[in-house]
């Protein structure tokens, strides 16, 4: 008997109880941490997720065949005991921990610490063997208080309806889309939102997530309507067509990655809001620490860099490549 | 300092010149006259020598972020940039430290010659008292470049509408020797140029690529060209009895070249032209010159070996006075007969090469290799001598690049925007059966081919040598460069001017890459 959880060429693999985490391949069990697509791939016969996932695994991979459980609601399989956890990356995101004879393995997906309006809070779990991610793994990425990022992302808006311009925010359509909104001040001026965001705030308002239904940008809506108005968008639309046709604006952009000024200069917005749903440095080390666990095993993001940091402070930690992506500055990919 | 901070972050937010000018004299209006000024010096790069050097900045850095000397390097290579990556790294956000830009530059200044350990203690007592932008901002200023993309024409457009001087003459003004602390706002910016400052240079007149916009061939009779020298830029001058030598950089390199002071020029001359490595009769390399570039003091064999001539090619000052204004003809008419009139071997004058039509011009500038050129000038004929690169009168008209195609085989993550992306590459040719690494180059690809090497990088790895991954030897870039020359520095024997890439070969194979003994015919034929 090998490893209770080990890296194959098709996902994170369950021998004894012959189900997959996050599998990249088809397999016949698949245990889903969350709705990103990176994460959640077509092609497995039977989905397991948590309840608030289902949704948008539906919406995303069509007519599949898919389970829910709630969090901490754990069953058997095979003599492997499974349950779900809050990761609080997105809306019903969850650690899977799972354990066999007395042994407990959390993977985790993408997760973050701080708060969140739509997601669960993070919730610590135990474990001898803790599989994370390390899309931010350095200790340059410390993110400001949410708080004061939406206050800056307000007075940008603000500037820009002084100057006449529409703002174009940028921002994953599932979760950080959401986020935004449900902590914007809607008073400011009107709210439009790309097709792609609206459809998965659709998701969120009939599990009561989220309570206003912001209209989609239409081509009917009048231009000159939209002077004062904030428009959330996906990634992929900075620099389009579609973008363009909003002109006068000013594009910002909602990641992690815009903590660097680099980063914010490739992307070639008018502003970055440090935004993101993964953990920070200080977020992955107080999350490590409380699981308690010895054997730290890095998938994805600064993998080695994190790994080695983490032997340094005295834990086991090595490296499994993954395909999982994490935050990602370059490639338009919007992970609906 | 939060206004310079201030100033530094509106300039990093936009690439608009207009938004750039603005903000600049917004922060004009706002600062005392020493901040004033010594904005303008660091923004047209005379900072003072650095007084901390980078390697205790990255070790008090991590020293304080309690982690080890590899993962601060590690997230050097990804951040892109060490001012920004110790600003990150503190964990203070708090700004309890307030002082004008100009108390900040004196007490780095005065940091100069001290210990380590005082300066140890002075750098990271800022650090945990200034906030984040200003941290990244102090240790721009401690450390190596500052620059913040804004370039001298940007500076003198803002100052010029500042302060209602014209452009041309304010930068006049700038040129030459001063610094903040030898010289106040009053007396540099806002007196005339006078004879006070014998060593001041003009501002040089740049040319823009040739573009169709030139009608230089419809109409070959209103232009005259000249042999694009390969040397390095520079201005003569000799005001009461002194000379002065400066190059494009606005750098006195007058000791460097004991030759140009061997000849007897009037005094208020100054003259435009080429610093170049000249023997029997004809140039050298630029990889000769180089040779002589980074020395101070030279030896005597070194100007046997390497001597340098004054290759002169325009006239702005005569009898002490500025004819920048008159026609080009007229100025390198009065130069001709003053270079002939010194008649000494290491001063020459830049010929026209002659022309009836465009046959003959494009097939002078195809036989630029062989003068040791870069290919033509092509000036109009009644040009007045202006300042800066301005387009319409003067035009370069490069030689086509040499090009070889040549495999990837090592990439480092690059800096500034291209932070975190692996854009820095080394390609290499085959030697009997193997690659063997010839040349590196980091430009040329579009945003969107560099991400996806990028991408090609990351998932074909094969080893780490600290910042270099050695990767799988698969793709095929066409390199392009202007010139190339012997080298005992480089284990392939060869050093490229201007290396770049070109052009991307999807079409090719690596087996279908060039060769070394097809670089080492391209040096017999152009080296």
């Amino acid at each position: 008997m090998g490893q209770l959880l080990s890296f194959t060429d098709k996902g994170i693999f369950c021998e004894q109880g012959d189900f997959y985490i996050d599998p990249w391949r088809p397999v016949k069990n698949a245990i889903i941490t969350h709705g990103h697509s990176d994460h959640s791939r077509l092609g497995h016969t039977n989905y397991l997720t948590h309840t608030d996932s289902t949704p948008i695994l539906k919406h995303r991979l069509g007519t599949i065949s898919v389970e829910g459980i709630k969090y901490r609601e754990s069953f058997f399989k095979n003599g492997v005991k499974v349950s779900l956890h809050p990761a609080g990356h997105i809306l019903g995101s969850a650690q899977v921990r799972v354990e066999h004879k007395g042994e407990v393995w959390v993977a985790s997906g993408d997760y973050k610490t701080g708060p969140d309006p739509v997601a669960e809070a993070f919730e610590p779990v135990k474990c001898h063997t803790f599989i994370t991610e390390c899309t931010f793994g350095l200790p340059v990425f410390r993110w400001p208080a949410e708080k004061s990022v939406i206050e800056e992302v307000e007075s940008w808006w603000r500037s820009n309806i002084q100057q006449n311009k529409v703002s174009l925010l940028c921002a994953y359509a599932l979760g950080k889309a959401q986020r935004v909104l449900s902590l914007i001040d809607p008073t400011i001026g009107p709210i439009y939102v790309h097709g792609a965001v609206h459809s998965i705030n659709a998701i969120h308002r009939d599990g009561g997530f989220l309570e206003e239904d912001f209209p989609y940008l239409s081509n009917s809506i009048d231009k000159e309507s939209l002077r004062d108005a904030l428009i959330v968008a996906p990634p992929s639309a900075a620099g389009s067509t579609w973008a363009n046709k909003l002109k006068p604006l000013s594009v910002a952009m909602a990641s992690g990655w815009m903590l660097l000024r680099g980063s914010k200069r490739r992307r070639n917005v008018d502003r970055g809001f440090i935004l993101s749903d993964h953990a920070d440095w200080d977020g992955l080390n107080a999350a490590i620490k409380e699981t308690g666990a010895e054997n730290i095993i890095c998938t994805h993001g600064y993998t080695d860099q994190y790994a080695e940091w983490l032997r340094y402070i005295g834990y086991n930690a090595y490296t499994e490549k993954t395909l999982f992506e994490g935050e990602s500055i370059d490639e338009n990919v919007a992970k609906e | 300092m939060k206004h310079f901070v201030d100033l530094f972050e509106s300039l990093d937010q936009t690439t608009k010149t207009n938004e750039r000018v603005s903000s600049l004299v917004h922060y004009l209006d706002k600062v005392n006259d020493q901040d004033k000024l010594w904005t303008i010096a660091l923004l047209s790069g005379k900072r003072p020598k650095r007084a901390v050097n980078s390697s205790h900045m990255k070790e008090w850095a991590a020293e304080i972020a309690g982690i080890p000397m590899s993962l601060f390097e590690e997230t050097y290579h990804v951040v892109g940039d060490m001012a920004e990556t110790i600003s990150l790294l503190i964990s203070n956000d708090q700004s309890l430290i307030e002082k004008s830009l100009s108390e900040w530059m004196g007490e780095v200044i005065a940091l100069k010659g001290e210990s380590d350990e005082v300066k140890k203690t002075f750098v990271t007592n800022v650090w945990k008292k200034v906030n984040r932008r200003e941290r990244f901002v102090f240790n721009k200023l401690i450390g190596g470049s500052f620059r913040v993309g804004v370039s001298q024409k940007t500076m003198v457009k803002a100052l010029a509408k500042y302060t209602e001087i014209e452009e041309s003459e304010l930068a006049h003004r700038l040129m030459g020797n001063w610094t903040p602390e030898t010289h106040s706002y009053d007396e540099l910016i806002l007196t005339r140029t006078g004879t006070e400052d014998h060593s001041k240079p003009y501002p040089f007149f740049l040319a823009y690529p040739l573009d169709e916009t030139s009608d230089f061939t419809a109409n070959p009779k209103v232009w005259i060209a000249e042999r694009k020298w390969d040397g390095i830029r520079g201005q003569l001058i000799k005001r009461n009895d002194e000379i002065y030598i400066w190059t494009r950089g606005e750098e006195l390199v007058t000791d460097k070249y004991p030759e140009l002071l061997q000849f007897d020029l009037p005094n208020g001359v100054a003259l435009d032209g080429e610093i170049l490595a000249y023997k029997n009769g004809k140039p050298l390399g630029f990889n000769d010159l180089q040779k002589r570039i980074g020395r101070k003091t030279v030896a005597k064999k070194l100007l046997q070996d390497i001597p340098v001539v004054f290759l002169s090619y325009d006239l702005m000052e005569m009898d002490g006075n500025d004819i920048r204004q008159d026609a080009l003809v007229s100025r390198r008419d009065r130069l001709k007969k003053l270079v002939e009139e010194v008649n000494h071997q290491s001063l020459l004058f830049s010929e026209e090469v002659a022309f009836q039509n465009e046959e003959d011009i494009s097939s002078e500038r195809e036989n630029a290799r062989h003068y040791q050129t870069e290919g033509l000038m092509i000036k109009r004929r009644d040009s007045t001598y202006q300042v800066g690169r301005k387009r319409g009168d003067w035009w370069k008209w490069k030689v086509e690049p040499l090009v070889i195609d040549a495999v990837l085989i090592y990439a480092m993550r690059g800096h500034g925007r291209r932070a975190n992306l692996f854009t820095d590459y080394t390609f290499a040719v085959w030697n009997e059966g193997e690659l063997v690494p010839f040349t590196k180059a980091y430009s040329g690809l579009t945003d969107q081919e560099f991400r996806q090497v990028d991408r090609f990088v990351r998932n074909n790895l094969i080893e780490k040598f600290g910042p270099v991954r050695s990767v799988k030897p698969e793709l095929v870039f066409e390199i392009a460069f202007e010139g190339i020359a012997e080298s005992s520095r480089h284990k392939s024997g060869i050093a490229l001017r201007f290396p770049r890439m070109s052009r991307w070969r999807k079409d090719k194979v690596p087996e279908e890459a060039n060769s070394l003994s097809d670089l080492k015919s391209l040096l017999k034929s152009y080296g």
